[in-house]
């Protein structure tokens, strides 16, 4: 009799015992917890920004370049500006850029490559070549020649690394439309006389999911990435804006008297630790994911 | 063999026409009129009009296309619009050849320092070391190079004062002088590459391990020496190499920030210095440099992977 309770309608549905079983695995992996620890800190900085800093990142001082460790933690840069509060409120800027781009590209690329993925064809060849020649050049001279041509926002930065971002996340999305369209759900959608959109966005998309979304999570710090390289050499974000990269740009220079590194080291460390924990985000999502 | 590496040559070709447009489609997106760019505000109407008929800038986007690639195919890049008269080939030349210094330098470093880290991370599988290098590869990759090279100037040229914090070396220096004043940045740029490789060469290596022809070679009782070098790592680098080339592209980019932290006058640099003059006819050619440099790279993978691997050295692969 208990067997039969225990087989009753109340048993959860397969697919609900498997996204369990996929949250508890990541709960284990201490490399995502640690990331998303890393990650959680920089979005609350991102968001609370100048709110809760010590100082005003912007307000000017008649302490310039005071050493590190005294009144001001982390000195203060040329200009007399308190390096822990640029520091902490440096998160704004990227972590609204990065991830616009970042699901900009995403969502292209979906598109793309469900398409690609399932007509096959010609365009398929066709984009395989275009992706061919793309992957030759490396994103950043890419973004710069483009940022060159539009001019310097963040709109631009946003567009430009999300049209980027397209072919690459479609060629892994079609990867994986590729394994599924030959499982025996989607001829029998066909038969069923279900349209192309509606097996594509319907059938096929919630089993390509999980790739997807480990895709996203590496997108996501090479979005971070170009962002900080493009900010660094002047097209990207832009001045008065306490980036990090910014803070690198306008400081480095200051190395070369051999002194003054707090300057730099403190918002480098920063984008280290962000990339970081995105990258390592990723690497416990994908662990989970290609189990 | 020589049906896969003319397949290949084939491919590269198509990739180049691809990218050739891709660029001068690029550089059309340049907003203005190229005529009165050159001449300034205070030029005629008139004399707008005759140096863009001059320059063939008023006949239809295919026809000058054709001329482009016409004048590449003969060597010719141009002029720069900003060092008027000097030609691009005449400036791009001599920065190439910094860069592949460059380049080379942080190459030696990096391959053979990252082929033995996935080794022994294979080797150590699932142990600390293993992971601290795993983790620790994985995030060197991660960070920016200019952050990677920010620290390393903090430590080594501003904490220790062991070497120089700028890249180029005294006019006349020696070749040790020179590779002193390299090192930094070829450093840096070694970080970005030092995870991915050392990624590829664990999973061929731990792949290699597992295999059946493997269990085979100790059985017969070959001594672990023997087993390792010839059976295990023989496999295990061939797809390291295919990928080491690939990564050409990556390093190119990491050049164009990295040689303008150093102030190095690369390739890297020019591209730099002409996005932000736009100087659109050398951005076009440095960027197709580029693209030619990681198109090259790749087929002399394919043919040095071709040539190690013997199930495409006899033709039976394709």
């Amino acid at each position: 009799m208990n067997a039969v309770a225990a087989a009753a309608p109340v048993q959860p549905s397969e697919a609900r015992v498997a996204r369990r079983e996929t949250v508890a695995a990541l709960l284990r992996s201490k490399t995502f917890i640690a990331g998303n620890l890393i990650v959680g800190f920089w979005v609350f900085w991102a968001i609370v920004g100048a709110h809760l800093t010590p100082h005003d990142p912007l307000a000017q001082t008649s302490s310039v370049l005071a050493r590190p460790f005294g009144h001001y933690w982390l000195g203060t840069d040329s200009l007399g500006r308190d390096v822990l509060s640029r520091v902490l409120a440096g998160a704004t800027s990227i972590m609204k850029i990065a991830p616009l781009a970042t699901l900009l590209g995403v969502a292209g690329g979906t598109v793309v490559g469900l398409v690609t993925g399932y007509f096959r064809g010609f365009v398929d060849d066709a984009l395989g070549r275009v992706i061919d020649a793309i992957l030759a050049l490396p994103l950043i001279v890419i973004a710069v020649t483009a940022i060159v041509s539009i001019g310097a926002s963040n709109a631009t930065l946003i567009v430009v690394i999300g049209a980027v971002f397209t072919p690459l996340v479609a060629r892994t999305v079609r990867a994986a439309v590729l394994a599924e369209r030959d499982l025996d759900y989607v001829p029998a959608a066909r038969l069923r006389g279900e349209r192309a959109p509606y097996i594509m966005f319907v059938e096929i998309l919630p089993n390509v999911l999980g790739p997807i979304i480990v895709e996203g999570t590496v997108r996501l710090g090479y979005a971070i990435f170009a962002v900080a390289g493009l900010t660094f050499l002047g097209f990207g974000i832009q001045p008065p804006s306490p980036d990090w990269s910014l803070q690198i740009a306008e400081n480095y220079a200051l190395l070369a008297g051999g002194s003054y590194w707090w300057t730099v080291l403190f918002p480098g460390l920063a984008v280290a630790s962000l990339v970081i924990g995105v990258n390592l985000v990723a690497d416990g999502l994908t662990q989970v994911v290609e189990r | 063999m020589g049906r896969f590496l003319l397949k290949r040559l084939g491919l590269a070709l198509i990739t180049l026409v691809l990218l050739s447009m891709i660029v001068f489609s690029l550089a059309q997106l340049l907003p203005g009129n190229v005529g009165r760019n050159i001449l300034g505000p205070f030029a005629s109407q008139q004399q707008v009009d005759q140096t863009n008929h001059e320059l063939g800038v008023d006949r239809p986007i295919v026809v000058q296309y054709g001329r482009w690639v016409s004048h590449l195919l003969h060597g010719n890049l141009g002029n720069s619009l900003e060092y008027q008269g000097s030609s691009v080939a005449g400036l791009l030349g001599p920065s190439l050849v910094n860069s592949l210094k460059l380049a080379a330098l942080a190459f030696l470093i990096c391959v053979p320092l990252s082929i033995l880290g996935g080794i022994a991370a294979a080797l150590r599988q699932g142990r600390v070391t293993d992971r601290s290098i795993t983790i620790g590869g994985l995030s060197l990759t991660a960070v920016p190079e200019f952050v990677t090279a920010i620290v390393l100037i903090v430590i080594f040229g501003v904490v220790f004062k062991l070497l120089p914090t700028t890249a180029q070396a005294p006019p006349g220096s020696s070749f040790l002088v020179q590779i002193k004043y390299l090192l930094l940045p070829a450093l840096a740029l070694t970080a970005v590459l030092f995870g991915y490789i050392a990624r590829i060469a664990r999973a061929g290596v731990i792949e290699a391990l597992d295999a059946d022809y493997t269990r085979t070679a100790y059985l017969k009782g070959l001594d672990t020496r023997t087993v390792m070098f010839r059976h295990v790592l023989r496999n295990a680098l061939l797809p390291t190499i295919a990928v080491v080339a690939t990564q050409t592209g990556y390093l190119i980019g990491g050049l164009v920030v990295i040689e303008k932290l150093f102030n190095y006058p690369g390739i890297g640099q020019r591209i730099y210095i002409a996005a932000q003059n736009k100087d659109f006819t050398m951005l076009e050619s440095g960027v197709l440099v580029i693209g030619i440099v990681y198109l090259v790279a790749t087929l002399v993978a394919d043919t040095l992977y071709s040539l190690l691997n013997p199930r495409i050295r006899y033709g039976a692969a394709e």
